[in-house]
């Protein structure tokens, strides 16, 4: 079930003018910061379908931008984002995509700060509630409310073994796992939904295993 | 997990238990919470849903001028006792069009299910507040009520105007307001599912077609009706009245509409009123020519 509290339904308090515009854009904004590891210095926002065509009457476009200054959905710094966003250095750029994607309310934000590159995709489904769709196009299914881990690593023999290996002498438990590639041998990443948090030492030691590139923690949303 | 009206009631019923309990219980055990840590996140929410309630009776305007202020009109019409309509259905539509007003205007509100249909829930809540008095323990589990509803319709069906049109919004919102008022006045789990078919039936095709895209017109009125629908609906279950289409059926019908509106009526600002001479007169009165 994609709803799974009474507080998706009665819920969030929020700026207006739309949960899923304003306050679900928000969240793919913060979302986007906290996988990110912070505010980025260049973004590009991609929007499509009902998010393209009626951003600027739900304020899309601010909660996207004060998402990704850390604002929460009820933070209302968010009307006056577009003035912090200048003031924070955070360059934003919107393009309006004709394309359509799989669903009406849809969000690819780019990210960029230095050499740091990350590209996010997030859908807001109703109610405030969203879902990442995609990190640097590969596919990302996470099915709710739990803590995931996001382990981008070689498409190699082994990998995956010492991942859950290192997992599992810390008596982690995976609730749900799931592994996608855009070709083989390249980069692949491994998407491991956890019961409960996971202490930075042990994402570390995750971090320091052989054939792992990048591993980037998800907390509740 | 229950997902479905049917089971819910059950559930009730054989626990012999008000819904609002049910759905307490269901929280406190998906979130590892205590039940008063849940209880008072949704405590927060009715002072929010009452703060926006008297910011909008008080007056407010939204950044466009599209919408505000009507109820400021509403209010005073009430007290000139000319109403045709009883005092509980009319305060219902004046704390509907507040709270909604004030979403317009980029304040503060709770979302119920959604923002744009925010004024429904909250506009029967203190109108029946005020009319017969709750305590603020009723208050509070009124809207736990109206949550285990949306909860099954946001699980098998949507609650988003841009998937499932504005049936999915201010129609789910009406629904979980009508099967709340049984409740509060009353009546049993199954008439809450009677009162709750009969508000969604009737709000069933409605399309989300706001003028400009933005969340003002006709939604500020849509929550209006939204929250009088919701009483018919209501005083039609406890007076004994059943619906006659099953509540799940009624739900899975309002996915599968939606499911065949076309996207220019689902929340695109492209079709309906958006695309009278008006609505598109003011939209690029707002947004210049594009």
């Amino acid at each position: 079930m994609k709803y799974k509290s009474v507080f998706d339904i009665i819920g969030p308090v929020m700026v207006g003018p739309s949960s899923s515009h304003t306050a679900g854009a928000a969240r793919i904004g913060l979302l986007a910061k906290s996988l990110f590891g912070g505010t980025p210095d260049y973004v590009d926002i991609y929007l499509y379908g009902s998010f393209k065509d009626t951003y600027r009457g739900h304020g899309t476009d601010v909660a996207l931008i004060g998402g990704l200054l850390g604002f929460d959905t009820d933070d209302n710094r968010i009307i006056k984002a577009v003035e912090y966003a200048e003031e924070a250095g955070m360059q934003v750029n919107f393009i309006e995509m004709e394309e359509e994607r799989s669903h009406p309310n849809t969000a690819m934000l780019r990210l960029v700060k230095g050499e740091e590159r990350l590209m996010i995709e997030g859908i807001s489904i109703g109610g405030g509630k969203i879902e990442l769709v995609s990190i640097n196009d590969y596919a990302i299914n996470i099915s709710g409310n739990y803590h995931a881990l996001l382990v981008f690593h070689q498409d190699s023999f082994g990998t995956i073994a010492r991942v859950t290996t290192v997992l599992g002498n810390n008596e982690i438990n995976v609730s749900q796992m799931n592994v996608s590639r855009k070709e083989k041998g390249d980069i692949a990443l491994m998407t491991i939904e956890l019961d409960e948090e996971i202490s930075p030492r042990i994402i570390d030691e995750v971090r320091n295993i052989d054939g792992v590139d990048r591993v980037i923690e998800m907390t509740e949303n | 997990m229950f997902n479905s009206i049917a089971q819910l009631i059950d559930i009730a019923n054989s626990e012999n238990k008000p819904i609002s309990e049910i759905m307490m219980e269901q929280e406190i055990r998906v979130s590892k919470r205590s039940y008063l840590e849940v209880y008072q996140d949704m405590e927060r929410n009715l002072d929010v849903m009452q703060d926006a309630v008297d910011q909008g009776i008080g007056g407010v305007t939204s950044q466009t001028g599209l919408t505000g202020n009507d109820a400021v009109k509403m209010k005073k019409y009430i007290e000139s006792g000319k109403g045709l309509g009883g005092d509980l259905n009319l305060l219902a539509i004046a704390y509907a069009v507040s709270t909604n007003e004030v979403n317009a205007a980029m304040g503060k509100i709770c979302a119920t299910p959604t923002a744009g249909s925010a004024g429904v829930v909250p506009g029967v809540l203190f109108a029946m507040n005020e009319q017969r008095g709750l305590t603020k323990e009723e208050m509070v589990r009124f809207l736990f009520t109206s949550g285990a509803f949306g909860f099954v319709v946001a699980n098998n069906a949507s609650i988003s105007g841009a998937a499932g049109g504005c049936q999915a919004e201010v129609g789910s919102a009406s629904a979980m307001a009508a099967a709340s008022l049984v409740e509060a006045a009353g009546g049993t789990p199954e008439q809450s599912g009677h009162a709750f078919a009969i508000a969604l039936k009737n709000m069933l095709g409605l399309v989300c077609d706001p003028v400009a895209g933005l969340v003002e017109v006709p939604c500020v009125k849509r929550n209006a009706a939204g929250a009088s629908n919701a009483l018919t609906a209501a005083d039609m279950a406890l007076a004994g009245i059943e619906s006659r289409i099953p509540a799940d059926e009624v739900v899975e019908a309002m996915y599968k509409i939606g499911l065949t509106m076309p996207s220019a009526l689902r929340e695109t600002g492209r079709g309906g009123l958006a695309a009278t001479p008006t609505g598109n007169r003011l939209m690029q009165e707002i947004f210049g020519a594009e």
